[in-house]
């Protein structure tokens, strides 16, 4: 029961925190400065670890697939299954498990800390309030860095499927042949849906992450209990709202 | 030196009239934990008010709930007859807390810790915020520091930083909340006197809570003490020279009695 109440309770200040920070969409423009540097923090700082496993993502896809395809002599079409299994699922689903593990974490200690050492209240004190200068730009900017993290995502792990299945010997498919097949079978509006679930789970990431950092209570010890929670929040609610985001868009 | 009823903008030199606050029955629970039980007390407008009070008995509760960032269990807190926590408060007076920290923005320089409320609220342009801040900062003999990181300065610095940061705002109200507290004997009288000559100065309605008696009677107007989250005393500095309640006497002049069974237990 009282697990239900804190899940409610999580939920109900999550919402609320959402729309006190929408309510504050008009003061965007002169906070330029605060997205520039939250676009910077969520894209660029996680652009090469993206890049590192997606490229090896789309490398095992295309080896386990292989290995696979190779008993029914369809090794032609593993272009398609790496083009849209990395579109529609594991770019956007990795990119936010990234996001939440590096970006949201990162999010969490230091509006837990700002919480824990008072810097929050002697922002409400000045009638500045938290949702405006510290949750808005965040979610701004990874409403507009997720898609573009997802499609380098996406890029980076058609690309290493095409390297593997050139390069190993029970596979053997050249490039043109790779791209060919992923073209035809991988198409703009699956690209979309991938884009889609990223920026869904971007923001539902940085809006849970921030919650939980601003409603930290205690000393320096909770900072750490709020970042795991965080953590592990963010990565259920990216693998549920997968589900349900997937049903929607098929 | 402004009207007794007004405040004076330090930067402005505006007068505004001064604020005062009513404490009526208040009372806050946190769980099964009473921490407020049925206060009551006025702050006149213009003067320095002292809370004072053992460790736990409440003040710096009873000063969240007066800028709004505690909602009490029961009764109320008015701020120019206006509810604390009400965001048309919060709009109608510039209310500012120091706090026991500073609660400086670390990654802020000094500087920008000072420029944050100006720039936010839009107050002047930037050539115009540059002289508020460095003016608030040479009010508090900080000149040099505007560069500074919070991590680079003293204790002491801090709390100055964070009063400066607070003139700021040209605020209504100051709150300080255990200001000369972890600060050697030196700095908190730099500390009192500072408070003292910015109430002198601009006549800004003051609340201090503090444990530090000697703070107390220094600079205040009037001095409330909690002792288990209820008001023990309420008068005049001078009224505390014999106060009748033992427990106030206890707090105000403790004894240490070597013979008393803890130090005994200490022993062994």
């Amino acid at each position: 029961m009282r697990h239900l109440t804190n899940i409610l309770e999580g939920f109900g200040s999550t919402l609320q925190l959402l729309i006190r920070a929408v309510s504050y969409a008009g003061t965007l423009p002169r906070q330029r400065a605060r997205f520039i540097e939250q676009c910077y923090l969520i894209g660029y700082t996680t652009l090469p670890i993206v890049a590192i496993l997606s490229f090896f993502i789309g490398s095992v896809l295309a080896l386990q697939a292989g290995y696979s395809m190779e008993n029914f002599g369809t090794q032609q079409f593993i272009g398609s299954l790496v083009g849209l299994s990395m579109a529609r699922e594991l770019g956007p689903v990795m990119v936010a498990i990234l996001l939440a593990g590096r970006v949201g974490s990162a999010i969490t200690a230091e509006l837990a800390s700002m919480k824990v050492y008072q810097e929050v209240d002697a922002l409400v004190t000045m009638n500045i309030p938290p949702a405006r200068m510290l949750v808005l730009p965040r979610l701004a900017a990874a409403l507009v860095m997720m898609p573009v993290l997802a499609l380098i995502g996406d890029l980076v792990g058609w690309f290493g499927g095409a390297l593997v299945s050139k390069y190993t010997a029970i596979i053997a498919i050249e490039p043109e042949a790779y791209f060919s097949v992923l073209r035809r079978y991988t198409h703009f509006k699956d690209v979309m849906n991938g884009l889609a679930k990223a920026e869904i789970f971007g923001f539902v990431v940085v809006l849970v992450c921030c919650n939980i950092g601003l409603n930290t209570r205690g000393g320096p010890r909770e900072i750490g209990a709020s970042v795991t929670r965080a953590v592990v929040t963010s990565l259920i609610l990216i693998l549920v709202l997968d589900y349900f985001v997937t049903q929607l868009l098929t | 030196m402004p009207s007794a009823q007004h405040t004076r903008n330090p930067f402005t030199q505006v007068e505004t009239p001064a604020v005062g606050i009513s404490v009526e029955h208040l009372s806050k629970n946190f769980g099964s934990l009473k921490v407020l039980r049925d206060v009551t007390f006025d702050v006149h407008p213009g003067e320095i008010f002292v809370l004072m009070g053992p460790s736990g008995s409440g003040k710096s509760v009873l000063l969240k709930h007066i800028v709004g960032l505690e909602l009490p269990t029961s009764g109320r807190v008015l701020v120019d007859e206006h509810d604390a926590a009400s965001e048309e408060t919060r709009e109608h007076v510039r209310m500012a807390l120091v706090f026991q920290s500073g609660a400086l923005f670390n990654s802020l320089s000094v500087y920008d810790n000072l420029a944050l409320y100006p720039r936010e609220h839009r107050v002047a342009d930037e050539a115009g915020i540059r002289e508020k801040v460095m003016h608030a900062l040479k009010i508090l003999s900080l000149e040099g520091t505007a560069r500074k990181f919070p991590s680079d300065l003293s204790g002491g610095m801090k709390k100055r930083v964070a009063i400066a940061r607070a003139l700021v705002m040209e605020p209504q109200l100051m709150l300080y909340d255990e200001p000369t507290s972890e600060l050697d004997p030196v700095m908190s009288a730099t500390i009192s006197e500072i408070i003292a000559s910015l109430r002198e100065e601009y006549h800004v309605t003051t609340i201090v809570v503090s444990h530090d008696r000697d703070l107390a009677l220094s600079i205040a107007d009037r001095i409330g003490i909690l002792m288990d989250g209820r008001l023990a005393f309420l008068g005049l500095p001078s009224e505390l020279q014999a106060p009748t309640d033992p427990k106030v006497a206890d707090f105000l002049n403790p004894k240490i009695d070597l013979k008393h069974p803890r130090f005994k237990q200490l022993e062994t």
